[in-house]
């Protein structure tokens, strides 16, 4: 069992607030992610859970017992640190057992457990090399290592893969999933990489000026993002932004009047809309589609292509200015400049109000 | 004109020979104090100088049978050493905090430790001797301990400071996820990973108190005199004896210059501050 709730919890450098006031809560076994821009606070949150760090204010619980007041030690956590941060002066073995010698455990019982982490993480021919002798994936690996030999109730991981290549960080990536299944653990794991949160997570917390913007499942944030904010950080290439007006409300829902020139009527219910506030329309690269017909057509101007031969990100430009990206299925280049002409897949639509708010229920659910 | 490799050969020629003329000059000293100490006094004083004579043992002996090198050359070994375990006793916490603690005074009070280097110590040579004679220290080797490792503290809490911020704090903090106290984290991680750092400061610190002369010769007399003391016994109101004065400085030197010469590497990693990894 690893439940972990967090109550209110704030921090301050300096009289200057980073996380202002954070709730959430983690159930067992759970894979969370948090993620967020760099400086958003996600890393200084973990740091406080961990207990690196003295919290300013709130509360955090593990399994029910009060831990914000706790030395990290006293937390039963473990954690990966971005640089791995290896005891250069000890071997491999000697890395992996030294929280075990610490807390005095039994000689033989230190070497099973060295022994079974090693397994796991195919680290056995290493274990009496120095860290300097490693490749970097292999520093990982026993970063890794270390935090298993404690069987701890929680691993902390703080940006982990960031100091790797992108070959070995997706090799890495799936190894981390393999290992969370194979342990059954509660992970927290933090990363400025929504690639790495979407494809690794349970649950993704995504963060913004040390508050939770949003806490969901990857796909319910790629699908039902609840602000402009999450919308465009959440998915690559990012969401695209229409500027426009509200037309009409009616029972069926309500149409918008987008500045780059076309007219579409949303499904949308349950919202609080007038005619003639200003909105902005939300949409990804798969949702445009370069059509001569249909409901909502747009005229774009071509600018830039990326061709990466299954797609082609086409990026283009509104007449009202507006960037937008397509996605556009097989290898098809437009020349720089040229008109192309767009339509929107309504069911796929958001529409966020002034505040950058989603703005009624989501659009399409999707299983 | 000089083609690019007559030129190279050339510029290595010249820095080559500059090199060892400099060398040569800082040396002659240390060459010309050897050389005397193996002659007779009436040779030593002869003009012009003597560059060929028969060398004899006799100052060195003199100077064991009057004074007893042992007693002045163990003073030095122990009061270098102590002042030296002392100041690192006090140097490596200090560090520590201010490297891995830093608050906003934290370069405020590494300036102002420095600061205590510029003060000239005949300054406040009255105080301390007043101190001394009040706590019944003069002429102990204790009083030289503690006043080398004050003189040293500053330039030890630097050197260790430097060497254990280029040290990655996420280290320590895994060590403190791992479970280890404090002390622990001191010494079980911080120390062996600064241990080459650590070893130009004792290094350091035991050639300046080997070296220092000044609080030697005001505060010890006969018990607790290093070899700096002895060297100047040698200038008397009867005349300056070269030979033997020569003698007793070879003696006074050898053994730091030998122990210096042995840990070069080391030194020279010191003296540039961490700055070479």
């Amino acid at each position: 069992m690893a439940e972990l709730k967090i109550r209110n919890l704030t921090k301050g450098f300096d009289g200057l607030e980073i996380i202002k006031g954070i709730d959430l809560d983690i159930r067992d076994r759970e894979f969370v992610v948090f993620v967020g821009p760099s400086g958003c606070g996600k890393s200084t949150l973990l740091r406080l859970i961990a207990g690196l760090e003295d919290v300013s204010g709130g509360q955090i619980e593990l399994d029910g017992r009060d831990i914000t007041d706790l030395p990290p030690a006293a937390r039963d956590l473990a954690m990966v640190f971005q640089t791995y941060a290896l005891y250069p002066h000890m071997s491999v073995r000697r890395n992996l057992s030294f929280a075990l010698e610490l807390a005095r455990a039994d000689k033989q019982e230190i070497a099973r457990k060295v022994e079974d982490a090693a397994r796991i993480l195919e680290l056995g021919p290493l274990l009496e090399r120095k860290p300097r002798q490693l490749s970097g994936g292999q520093r990982q690996r026993v970063a890794i290592g270390r935090a298993i030999v404690r069987n701890p109730r929680i691993f902390l991981f703080d940006e982990p893969l960031s100091n790797l290549d992108a070959a070995l960080r997706v090799q890495m990536r799936l190894e981390l999933a393999r290992l969370h299944q194979e342990l059954k653990a509660t992970m927290i794991y933090v990363t400025h990489d929504q690639v790495e949160a979407m494809t690794l997570a349970d649950k993704v917390v995504v963060l913004n000026g040390g508050r939770i913007e949003q806490v969901g499942s990857p796909m319910t944030l790629y699908h039902s993002p609840a602000n402009m904010f999450v919308a465009a950080f959440i998915g690559t290439p990012r969401m695209g932004f229409l500027k426009g007006r509200v037309g009409a409300v009616n029972a069926d829902g309500c149409a918008v009047e987008v500045d780059a020139g076309c007219r579409l009527v949303l499904p949308l219910g349950g919202a609080a809309l007038a005619v003639g506030d200003p909105v902005t329309l939300g949409i990804r690269p798969e949702h445009l589609n370069r059509s001569e017909t249909g409901p909502c057509l747009m005229e774009v101007t071509a600018d830039v292509s990326e061709r990466l031969g299954s797609d082609t990100y086409c990026h283009v430009r509104t007449d009202s200015g507006e960037p937008l990206t397509v996605r556009i299925r097989g290898d098809f280049s437009p020349r720089y400049g040229e008109r192309l002409r767009l339509s929107l897949d309504v069911d796929h639509c958001h529409l966020f109000d002034r505040d950058g708010q989603a703005i009624g229920q989501p659009l399409q659910q999707v299983a | 004109m000089l083609t690019l490799k007559q030129s190279r050969r050339l510029t290595t020629v010249l820095t080559g020979t500059l090199s060892w003329a400099l060398a040569l000059l800082l040396f002659f000293p240390i060459l010309w104090m050897l050389l005397t100490s193996f002659k007779t006094e009436l040779e030593a004083f002869a003009t012009p100088p003597q560059f060929v004579f028969t060398p004899t043992l006799e100052n060195y002996l003199h100077i064991q049978d009057r004074s007893g090198y042992f007693k002045y050359a163990w003073n030095s070994v122990f009061i270098a050493f102590g002042a030296t375990a002392l100041g690192m006793l006090i140097a490596v916490p200090a560090a520590y905090s201010m490297a891995f603690f830093e608050t906003r005074r934290t370069k405020g009070t590494l300036l102002w430790m420095l600061s205590t280097k510029m003060l000239p110590p005949v300054g406040v040579l009255v105080p301390i001797y007043l101190l001394a004679k009040q706590f019944g220290l003069l002429d102990t080797r204790t009083v030289l301990i503690v006043i080398y490792t004050l003189i040293n503290l500053p330039i030890m809490v630097w050197m260790i400071y430097t060497y254990f911020r280029d040290i990655p704090r996420d280290i320590l903090e895994a060590a403190r996820m791992d479970g280890a106290s404090t002390l622990q984290e001191i010494v079980q991680v911080l120390l062996p990973i600064a241990r080459g750092g650590l070893a130009s400061t004792v290094l350091l610190s035991v050639i300046l108190c080997w070296n220092e002369a000044f609080w030697s010769l005001n505060l010890t007399s006969s018990n607790a005199a290093p070899l700096s003391a002895l060297i100047a016994s040698y200038s008397s109101p009867e005349g300056l004896f070269w030979a033997k004065l020569s003698a007793v400085s070879t003696l006074a030197c050898a053994p730091i210059l030998i122990f210096g010469w042995i840990s070069q590497k080391q030194l020279v990693r010191g003296l540039s501050f961490g700055a070479v990894k």
